[in-house]
């Protein structure tokens, strides 16, 4: 599975780093702490959290993360934005919840059993 | 630090919280906080209450009859739920910013049974106002945002506690954003600076301060900043954070 299927499978809002859409998706990692998603995110993961911060973006890149996913209909700050764009990492949306977000996508990687 | 000629030590509480944090308790009155304050060996104590300014003119006020002086200033807590300490150099900017603030802050009402009391008293302790906007929420400037508007207004720009996991800019953004002026880093009295430089090499670069971040009125001074200056003036605690003119400080 690819970032691209994922825009796809949930209708999802591509704001940013449209380079990096075909990046493999090994998984998922929800928090809005970013020290901890330095910590315990890995490579290859998605990143859902509502944190539009331009520090989001380095870290994704630092840990070689798929893609964000901003949830509740928020869309990247503008330096956010362009450092997804110069790094190659998507920055996605949905209008979703973070609980529901997360939901659909652990079904649909069980299901695909990347999970 | 030793002492230079023309210079003088202050002793400084650079953050702490009154009666109209809803999370600080009702005996830090201008007058009781005052009291403490001067017991602790205070020459300064800076006035940051959440996302408002508005007890720190009768704080200072109280404070000036007794010798002691007020440093008016804010604690933001930001969007990204990262909290920042802003000080002003009057009044003027200070209540600019106030206005800023709350209409910025979620419109979220306080509920005192489970949030605390947060009132604006005057120099009698008596009751002039209760904000109704719950002020430990976040206000919808992100820490960029809050650092401009800070420095539009002519005021310093100090991330607090950033040792702490709770609300410190490392553990909300998990490093201290590049482009991020900050005119210092304020750092609790769990830490020690040069604990947390050898774990955040980059950190060297900054100037540290420390306040109690007190809520209450025994915790005023358990934790400060000794300031090296000429005068105990807006501009000499600019000096000092900037390291320049030989003034100083190192934290207690």
């Amino acid at each position: 599975m690819v970032v691209s299927d994922l825009i796809e499978k949930f209708g999802l809002t591509a704001y940013s780093g449209k380079d990096g859409l075909d990046r493999q998706v090994t998984g998922g990692y929800a928090s809005d702490l970013l020290s901890d998603v330095m910590g315990h995110a890995r490579e290859g993961q998605v990143w859902i959290t509502l944190q539009t911060h331009k520090n989001v973006m380095a870290i994704a890149s630092l840990k070689d993360l798929a893609a964000v996913i901003l949830v509740k209909g928020h869309g990247p700050d503008d330096d956010a934005a362009q450092q997804s764009n110069e790094e190659g990492v998507p920055v996605l949306g949905t209008t979703r919840e973070a609980f529901e977000m997360v939901g659909e996508l652990y079904e649909a990687f069980k299901e695909h059993e990347i999970l | 630090m030793k002492l230079l000629r023309n210079m003088k030590y202050y002793k400084a509480d650079m953050h702490l919280h009154t009666a109209l944090s809803p999370c600080g308790s009702l005996d830090m009155g201008p007058q009781n906080l005052v009291r403490h304050a001067v017991e602790a060996g205070l020459d300064m104590i800076a006035v940051t209450d959440h996302n408002s300014g508005r007890q720190c003119r009768s704080v200072a006020r109280v404070a000036s009859d007794q010798g002691l002086s007020v440093l008016c200033g804010v604690e933001v807590n930001t969007r990204e739920e990262v909290h920042c300490l802003a000080y002003f150099p009057s009044f003027r900017e200070l209540d600019a910013f106030d206005r800023l603030l709350y209409g910025q802050l979620a419109d979220i009402p306080n509920d005192p049974d489970k949030f605390g009391y947060q009132v604006v008293v005057d120099e009698q302790e008596q009751i002039v106002d209760y904000p109704q906007k719950l002020l430990i929420s976040s206000v919808d400037m992100g820490v960029d945002e809050v650092e401009q508007a800070v420095h539009r207004l002519g005021g310093l720009f100090i991330p607090a506690h950033i040792d702490r996991l709770r609300n410190g800019i490392i553990a909300q953004l998990g490093f201290i954003p590049p482009g991020l002026k900050c005119d210092a880093l304020e750092i609790s009295r769990h830490s020690n600076v040069e604990t947390l430089v050898r774990e955040h090499p980059y950190l060297a670069d900054y100037s540290f301060l420390r306040g109690s971040d007190a809520h209450h009125p025994e915790d005023i001074g358990r934790g400060g900043t000794r300031f090296q200056l000429a005068d105990l003036t807006w501009r000499e605690i600019c000096m000092a954070l900037e390291g320049t003119g030989e003034r100083k400080m190192e934290l207690l």
